[in-house]
């Protein structure tokens, strides 16, 4: 709590106790006035005079000349508990703000406590802590174990594992040996790293990251935009309307010949004044983004912008590009087709592919493991477009695509598979056909199994690979439409093609050589971005590392938050208007207008809160 | 040319009013006041110091909300 919390909030006890005893007390006329003007002036000197202020230079509409108006028109009218009262409960609400406020403040920094405060340097007398600001490129830094990592670099000497969970919501550590690169921001665990920087402190990963997510709430969404275009007409409204409850009918009462009732009447445009506070939607909407963003970043996920975060929760079409981002991007020997044997043909393709730099050659060669006998191949030939032919241990093979088993004549069956197909042929007999397929990611199945759930009506694919190959990916994962064959440019034309559908598209990419695509669309995701400044630049959000389930994580944190907006905005404007309608007839009094204006930010307040815990989404 | 203050201020609506009376001083392009940080950003116009700006930023702020503080850096 800080000092001037602390202050209000003896104020306040002050101002209950007094109230109390005033109550106890068998207070008459004038008497009772001045009794209750002390816990009154108590609590809210800091109010009237805020409000003199507010006179001083026209600013009438702030809620501090409302108070002022309401409490002291409740005195006039002889009603000194509820003057005192609503004085109380609006220094109360004020104090639960400014402390709710302070609280996720912090707890969202505590999330986000990844920037190093120092670096270490050797110096004559052993380490130096000096400031991260001033290390300059190319120093090299030593992190003890238990240290974050306080720029980018290279590892130079040592060996450790590193904790990164604080970037990529990623629990199993990294390891860093001599050449890897690291990122700032990770927690060295075991051992002492001696690391040559490559980037100065501000451009590291976790300055531009903490950067970042400072400045997200900055960009508005449309909800926040609402609100306080909204603040600035209610308040005038509602006080108007006061002025006009207070005036119109006992003036009309008075020429019908009836008995005006001004009190009554002036009793109910205090407590208009009261509700025209417009407090709980303006602290309560960028407090639940705020809120989102923190908690997706605690996850690995970087979110540019609240406006990106309300788009993501009405995303229906997502646009993948599909290696790097469902695929990883490395070949791998998926299946034997027609083999009696397969160990036996995965030893004569790997021979025959023995001298291959192909990265189909090489995922054959890592499939079989072992050694290649360089001894055993001979008579290599190359086919230009169709394969190799050589004789292994005096056996002929032939290794290549179906145009090479025609050339050498051989009897085959035709596979059918979306990968590349290599087929076998030992001695003029067909021995199988090998299966080389870009492997999905881990979570690939998973994730488009769950996003129609969530909401996302279209997936789309768009592949620079052959069109079979892309087709086999998709359809497995049954995505809604897929693309082969296309150029980078074309990718660009696809995308507007499906944005001109007019629904909210997120295009995800790894962002390496995507930035047109990314920027293009409502809303850029990137994957895998740790360490890439290429891809967090072009990117709306940015997911930290290679899971793609992060993807469907990201969305559910979006609903959520937007959910919890637009349940503080219909029910805080809900209250309101409803309290306003009730005060207006006379059947509400103050103390449900103290309600409709504290208790209301109260509830959206804590309300808001909720928007922070995402971890089991 | 874009600069970020740090600033004191208590309540989200105060925070709104900053805004407008930040955005309304002469020289000032845009400013956006992000109450959760506590971070206002100036957008000044070109021509202008944003020295002197800022100080008429702040004065105006102060009459809207006499509790604010702006740090001018």
């Amino acid at each position: 709590m800080t000092k001037k919390q602390k202050n209000v909030l003896t104020r306040i006890i002050a101002a209950i106790i007094l109230v109390i005893i005033c109550r106890l007390l068998p207070l008459e006329g004038i008497w009772s006035f001045v009794a209750y003007m002390i816990p009154y002036l108590i609590v809210g000197y800091d109010i009237l005079k805020k409000a003199l202020h507010g006179i001083k230079n026209k600013q009438v509409f702030d809620e501090n000349f409302l108070m002022a108006v309401a409490t002291i028109g409740a005195i006039a009218l002889g009603e000194y508990v509820e003057a005192v009262s609503v004085m109380l409960f609006y220094q109360i609400g004020e104090f639960f703000q400014s402390y709710a406020v302070g609280r996720s403040r912090k707890s969202i920094t505590e999330l986000m406590d990844i920037r190093p405060d120092y670096a270490n340097i050797e110096g004559e007398d052993g380490l130096e802590q000096v400031d991260p600001d001033e290390v300059e490129t190319g120093t090299i830094i030593v992190v003890l174990p238990g240290e974050k990592i306080p720029m980018d670099g290279i590892v130079r000497e040592g060996e450790s594992r590193l904790d990164t969970s604080a970037l990529t919501g990623e629990s199993v550590p990294r390891s860093a040996r001599p050449g890897d690169e690291v990122i700032s921001g990770c927690i060295n665990l075991e051992g002492v790293l001696k690391i040559e920087t490559t980037k100065e402190f501000g451009e590291s990963t976790a300055s531009v990251i903490l950067d970042m997510v400072e400045n997200a709430s900055s960009r508005k969404s449309r909800s926040e935009q609402f609100i306080t275009r909204f603040a600035r007409y209610y308040t005038p409204a509602v006080c108007y309307s006061a002025l006009a409850l207070a005036v119109l009918p006992p003036l009309v009462l008075y020429f019908m010949g009836k008995d005006p009732n001004l009190s009554s009447w002036i009793y109910r445009a205090l407590t208009f004044l009261v509700i025209s506070c417009p407090c709980a939607l303006v602290i309560s909407i960028p407090l639940s983004f705020f809120g989102g963003i923190g908690g997706a970043s605690n996850q690995g996920i970087l979110i540019k912008g609240s406006n990106y975060l309300e788009a993501l929760s009405k995303v229906s079409t997502i646009v993948f590009d599909k290696t790097g981002t469902i695929t990883k991007g490395v070949f791998e020997v998926n299946e034997f087709l027609d083999c009696d044997n397969e160990e036996e043909t995965l030893y004569y393709a790997a021979h025959c592919e023995g001298y291959s730099n192909h990265p189909i050659a090489r995922s054959i060669r890592t499939a079989y493991g072992k050694d290649i006998d360089e001894s055993l191949i001979d008579n290599v030939r190359e086919v230009s477009g169709q394969g190799i032919i050589a004789t292994i241990n005096g056996h002929e093979v032939a290794c290549g695509n179906d145009k090479l088993m025609r050339t050498v004549g051989v009897d085959f069956r035709k596979a059918e598979s979306y990968g590349t197909i290599v087929y076998v042929a030992v001695d003029g007999r067909f021995a199988g056909s090998i299966i080389v397929s870009d492997v999905l990611k881990d979570n690939a199945e998973k994730t488009f199994r769950t996003l129609p759930t969530i909401g996302v009506k279209k997936t789309v694919m768009l592949s620079g690979d052959r069109k079979a190959v892309a087709e086999g990916i998709g359809n497995r994962l049954k995505i809604s439409e897929i693309y082969g064959e296309l150029l980078p440019e074309e990718k660009v034309e696809k995308l507007e093609e499906i944005l001109a559908e007019g629904q909210t598209t997120a295009f995800v990419g790894d962002g390496i050589n995507d930035a047109p695509a990314l920027s293009r669309a409502d809303i850029g995701i990137s994957m895998g971005a740790l360490g890439s400044d290429a891809a967090i630049e072009a990117a709306d959000i940015v997911l930290m590392d290679d899971d793609i389930y992060k993807l469907v994580k990201a969305v559910k944190i979006a609903r959520k938050c937007i959910r919890i907006v637009y349940e503080n905005i219909y029910f805080a404007i809900g209250v309101k208007l409803a309290c306003l309608v009730l005060g207006a007839l006379g059947i509400a009094n103050m103390w449900l207008a103290i309600f409709a204006d504290v208790g209301v930010m109260v509830i959206a307040v804590i309300n808001a809160m909720r928007a922070l815990n995402v971890k089991n989404l | 040319m874009k600069k970020t203050y740090k600033i004191e201020v208590d309540c989200a609506n105060c925070a709104n009013k900053m805004e407008q009376a930040a955005r309304k001083t002469e020289g000032v392009k845009d400013a956006v006041v992000n109450f959760m940080t506590l971070k206002m950003s100036v957008e000044f116009m070109e021509g202008y110091d944003h020295k002197e700006v800022m100080k008429n930023v702040l004065t105006n702020c102060k009459a809207v909300e006499d509790e604010c503080e702006i740090y001018l850096k």
